[in-house]
Formats: structure tokens, sequence, C-alpha cells
């Protein structure tokens, strides 16, 4: 050990010499720095998108701190930093708190899913409405209840118990969910309520979409939302769900882009879809926000700023799917491209 | 930077040969009174470690301050209301937090019940050199016990053992957590479904278990205070005087009796402090119960029901809350160091009381 000690030393000083040399270097080619801060349901694909403009545009770093929808919309408006996120949109409240004025941008969409645990079952597993808002309110207890049973002829369901599986922390994800399911039950808009954090009714709950998919895999008979790219990306069972028209709809890219369809995009870009029309649209769709000031001080950050949107509308949207977000509809990007204009240095 | 001084390299000729030699003369010459640097040297390090000590105190007290100073709004709004509520609703701004109150102690205490027994059962198995007597003797079986190479292997032994279990106190939270959901759960499940089954009318056993609950909770913590307690036990076990040890061995007792009868009851006020170091380690711990006691705002005696404790509900809630959450957080957060504060209250009391019992024997 002893020995090893001044090699060690020479290691860490050669080490922060070195990145020391590097960030002046950097510095001295007119390097920018975007700092942003919001929603994890959006951050795979912004890390994505962050990562290839970077590539591209090596003098603009952008660092994008997925802390949540909350602490992004906290920071944005205490101006600490270039641009948050958030899954929902600012309340006009939250707006007025702003000094300037604040752009809203979405810049793309996902799908809240119900991830399901049934030892022994195969094939897919159907829900109503009725049913899948009654098993979060604690109404329907077992798995074969006839409300269940209706809906899936010819399948046998276990007497399995369910066990609802929720978020216990804060989340956009949360929010999404819930707003959809005060949209399709009065029951629950009276009850638990839309919110970021739900007192639950029933249920165990994990942190982050991590805890909740690693509980849902090891609880029999549990069910619990998650995020589509999560629940893709680890394999768990998804639940077909009722949509608005009465039809059962597999979550996958031309049931969302149908959803997304389906809504007017309003001159504020704050589209909200609780309960998306249209014959296949799946019910649980949502955009995601980019928050921008619509002034800022430096001129070189407002106009990187602008790039790095107008490539997240372009070239970044290819990533999406792939990622297990919705690419934005092309009126979408053509409302949002214009919107841009309202950032000025 | 003591005051040692320097032996002067003056050859032993030159002192003066006379035969009334004064002898305390002579020492005074070696060792001279401290300089004035090392008078100085002495004085900075009194004053720096004073500082330090201070110090700590100062950042406890200027946490408690702050959390207070946050907590302030929620205190004067809720008022003792707050720790018998038993809704956490932040859309309707209605907070309590009697369930998570009742799951920090609930699961604390299982916890370290577990912990304990496991613990004190480690601590007197290496205090009393089980493991190196049957390594011993295996060796002597197998005629190698005069090996040079193996002469020292049965206290190397129980050196590994020990040095194993303190690791178990570097694992992160976080590790211990997952391990729960995916080894612990599973493990306990087919148990607590027939206890369910079988025995369901005793409250402890009242609900099925849906993964998270209050057990495997609870394990997972008597694990992690487990390293506290055994090192703690040990050290207080090894402190016996050895001759306490004989006088129960010479008065006939076996070797369980004079564990039982005197060593432990000997060095039970150490053990003592082990478990009250413990419990404050169970009632702080924040990611793993977040992960594993499933977070639901209940109350039940049932160790198979979910439940949730303070220090994870601040985790759970802290990230996303509004100005007004943040203050009933700061609110539980007082709460929490309350609790904290009066377990080792009351431990040092029963600390005390013991040690005055027991002077006797040393």
């Amino acid at each position: 050990m002893r020995s090893q000690q001044p090699s060690v030393l020479l290691v860490c000083i050669a080490m922060a010499s070195a990145s020391l040399l590097g960030r002046s270097a950097a510095h001295g080619a007119d390097n920018i720095t975007l700092q942003g801060t919001g929603a994890t349901f959006p951050a795979p694909f912004y890390q994505r998108w962050f990562a290839g403009y970077h590539n591209l545009h090596p003098e603009v770093q952008i660092n994008y701190q997925a802390l949540g929808s909350g602490a992004g919309v906290k920071q944005f408006t205490d101006k600490l930093v270039d641009f948050g996120a958030s899954d929902a949109a600012m309340t006009d409240d939250e707006i007025k708190q702003v000094q300037g004025g604040v752009v809203m941008l979405p810049m793309t969409a996902g799908s809240v899913v119900l991830g399901y645990n049934l030892p022994g079952f195969t094939g897919d597993l159907r829900l109503s409405r009725e049913a899948y808002a009654a098993i979060f309110l604690g109404k329907i207890t077992a798995w074969n209840d006839p409300k269940i049973a209706a809906a899936n002829p010819g399948v046998t369901l276990p007497a399995t118990k369910i066990t609802p599986v929720e978020r216990s922390d804060g989340s956009g994800t949360t929010f999404v969910f819930t707003n959809h399911l005060s949209a399709i039950s009065n029951e629950w808009k009276t009850g638990p309520g839309t919110g970021k954090s739900i007192n639950w009714p029933v249920g165990v709950s994990g942190k982050g979409n991590a805890g909740v998919t690693a509980l849902l895999k090891q609880t029999p008979g549990a069910i619990g939302y998650v995020e589509y790219g999560y629940a893709k990306e680890t394999k768990l069972p998804m639940a077909l769900l009722e949509n608005k028209s009465g039809k059962y709809v597999k979550v996958d890219l031309p049931s969302e882009q149908a959803a997304l369809a389906g809504v007017e995009m309003p001159a504020d870009l704050r589209a909200w879809l609780p309960d998306p029309g249209g014959a296949d649209a799946y019910p649980i769709v949502t955009y995601t926000w980019l928050l921008c000031y619509k002034t800022y001080a430096k001129a070189e950050v407002a106009n990187a700023l602008k790039a790095v949107i107008r490539y997240g509308l372009t070239d970044a949207q290819k990533f999406s799917s792939d990622l297990g977000y919705i690419p934005l509809p092309e009126n979408v990007v053509a409302a949002v491209t214009k919107a841009l204009d309202q950032i000025t240095p | 930077m003591g005051t040692i001084v320097p032996l002067p390299s003056t050859p032993v000729e030159a002192v003066p040969t006379s035969p009334e030699r004064d002898l305390l003369a002579e020492s005074t010459s070696i060792s001279q009174p401290p300089s004035a640097f090392e008078v100085a040297a002495n004085r900075a390090f009194r004053g720096l470690a004073l500082a330090f000590a201070w110090g700590a105190v100062l950042v406890v007290v200027w946490v408690v301050g702050e959390v207070g100073h946050v907590a302030q709004p929620a205190i004067r709004a809720y008022g003792l209301g707050f720790m018998s509520g038993t809704v956490w609703d932040a859309n309707r701004q209605s907070f309590g937090i009697l369930p998570q109150i009742f799951g920090t102690l609930y699961t604390a205490v299982i916890g370290l019940t577990f912990g304990t027994i496991f613990g004190v059962a480690i601590a007197i198995f290496l205090s009393e050199g089980f493991l190196a007597t049957f390594v011993d003797r295996a060796l002597r079986a197998l005629g190698f016990a005069e090996h040079p190479w193996l002469v020292t292997l049965p206290t190397r032994v129980e050196a590994v053992l020990k040095i194993t279990l303190e690791l178990l106190a570097a694992i992160p939270s976080v590790v211990y957590g997952l391990w729960g959901i995916f080894v612990v759960i599973p493990l306990v499940r087919p148990g607590a479904d027939w206890f369910n089954a079988h025995l369901g009318w005793i409250p402890l056993f009242g609900t099925n278990l849906s993964g998270p609950g209050i057990l495997p909770a609870s394990l997972v913590l008597a694990i992690m205070v487990l390293p506290t307690i055994s090192a703690l036990s040990r050290d207080a076990l090894v402190a016996v005087p050895v001759r306490l040890r004989e006088a129960a061995m010479g008065l006939g007792a076996t070797q369980w009796e004079a564990i039982l009868g005197v060593i432990l009851p000997a060095a039970a006020t150490g053990i003592f402090g082990s478990i009250v170091l413990g419990f404050g380690r169970a009632l702080g711990e924040t990611i793993a119960l977040a992960m594993l006691a499933g977070n639901a705002n209940v109350i039940s005696w049932s160790l198979f029901s979910p439940c949730s404790t303070l220090a994870a509900l601040l985790a759970n809630h802290f990230p996303e809350a509004g100005t007004i959450e943040v203050g009933a957080l700061m609110y539980a957060a007082l709460v929490l160091l309350s609790i904290t504060l009066l377990v080792n209250i009351i431990g040092a009391v029963i600390l005390q009381r013991a040690e005055a019992g027991l002077r006797g024997l040393r």
C-alpha cells in the first residue's frame, strides 16, 4: 500500500491538471453550456437528443438533470436553469410567477401502461375502464372478479388477490395516470383525485419506474402503471385497455399516434389529453413540455437553445419510437417550430 | 507533537565521573521544560479539538434550527393533530403522520429483536473462541497442529469471520433494498402464506403478504444493524474480567452456565449500549425501507401488511413537494429527530441504572 501512494497521487494530479487544461481549452472556443432540469418521464429521449446534438456541435454542452417535473418547474421559475421540463404543462398561476414570460414547447409524447404479473396466465389481458378504475379504488380485489372476466371471454383467470402497485414518489407519470382516471371515473375524481402524488386507497408503492417494475415482477397478482418505454425495455406484460369508443387497444405506435391525432393543438401548445377520442386511440397518452423563457440575457444562449430545439423537432424525432416515445405529428412540429420565434435574445 | 524530547547525543564519557554523581541532576539534564513552540502547539491543538467538538454540536443545532424554521408554517397550521392524523394527501393539503410513526417504531423494534438475538449470539461465538477451538481440534485430529504454517490458522479464521461481519456495514442501503426485493421477499413468501392461511386469526399474521411489507423490511433492517450490535457486544464480552469467568468455572459452572449466568450479565451494559445504537440506525434508515416497506398509509399489527416510515416518507415526497408540503415534511423530520433523541435519552438512563447495579462486579 505504502509504495503505491506516490503513484496514486501522481495519477490524481495528472488527471486534475488534464481536466483543467481540457476545460480551459474548450472554453477558449466559445463553449456554450445549457443547463436544464425537469421530468424523468422523457429523460431517456432528452439524453439521446442532447447527446446527438453535442456530437454534431461539440461546442454546445447540454446538461439535463432528471429531478422530476416539480423540481423542473420550481428551478425554472427561480431562474436557476436555462430551460425546464415538465410532464404537466404549467398552469396560468405558475406562468404568472415567471418574469418576462414562458414558452412551452411539447417535444415528445408518451404513454402510461398497466403492467401486471399473473403467473400461469398467457395471452392478452383486457381491462374495461370500469375495471381498472375499480382496481385502483380497491373495489375489485380478485383477478376472477366478474367485471374482469366479462371482458375476457373464454379465459379462466385465477382467484389470486389483486395487489395494485403505485409510485411512492411524486411523479409526472402518476399525474398522467390519475388525470386519466379522473376523466373516466367520477368516483376517482371526487375521491383520490389528480396529482403528482396521491393518497392511494389500496396497494403498495415503489420508488420510481424501476421500483414499481421490480415490485410488479416480484409480486404475483400485482398490477401497476409504468411509463411505456420502461415497460417495453423490461418486457413487462401489458394489459389491453378499453378506450373512449369502447374498443380494447394494445399500446403500440399506431394506437398512440391515433390518440395524438384526435387532439387539436391550441395556440399556447398546452394540449391536455386525459381521455383521447378516436376509434383506435390508446387511452393514456400525454405530451411532455420543454419550458423556455421568452427572453434570454445572452443572445448566444437563446440562439443555441433554439438550434438544439430545432434539431429535437426534426432529426431527434427519429429516435423516439425506439425508446418507446411517440414522434410528434407533423402539424405539432410545425406549430412548435413557429412558436420558437417567440424566444428572443 | 508531544513533549518528548530527543535524547541529547552527548557521549557518556563527557559526564564527569565523580564518585558522588548526582543522578537526579543528570536526569533533569535530558528532560528539559517544553519549548515555547511546543507550548503553543499544545495550546493550538487543544483549541482545535475544542473547536471541532463544538463545531459538531453547532452543526446539529443548525440543522435542527433550519428544519424547525422551514417547518414553522406547518407546525402552526397542523399543530399536534399532525401526529394523530392518518392521511397524507398533498392534493387536499391534509397531512398526518401517525401511520409513519407507527411503521417506523414497529419495523425498528422487530428488526432490532432479530438483530439482537443474532448479533449477541455471534458476539458470544466470537468472544468465547468457539471457532478457534473447533479449528484447533480439527487440526489436531489431522495431525497438523504443530505445522508452522497452520499454527495461527484458528485465530486467522476468527479474524476473517469478524471482518466479514463488519463488511456488512459497508454495503450501500440501496443494495440492501434491491436484495430485499429480489431475495428476501420470495424467500419469506411461502412461510408467510402458510402462517396467514393457518394462523390468520392471530393479528400478527392477519393479512397476506403482498410483497413489500413489515416482515421483509424488518428482516433487512436486522441484517443492517447486525454489524453494530455484534461488534460492540463482542467488545463488551471480551472486556469482562477473566477472573469472573475463572471464579464461575471454579465454583463448578459449565461453560454455558458461566456465559449465561456470569459473563452476559457482566457485559450487559455494553450490549445494551450496542442495542441503543442499533435502534438509532434502524429509525433513520431510509432507502432500503422506502424500497421494502410498501409505503402504504396503513396501521396494521400484521407482519405481512405494508407500512410506511418517516424517513421513507421524506425520501419519497421531498423532490416533488410544493411549499406547504415541504413544511409538513420538515415537521415530520422534526418528529423523527425527537423520537431518535428520546430513544437515546431513555437508553442512556437505563444504561446508567444498569451500570450502578453492576458496580460491585468490577
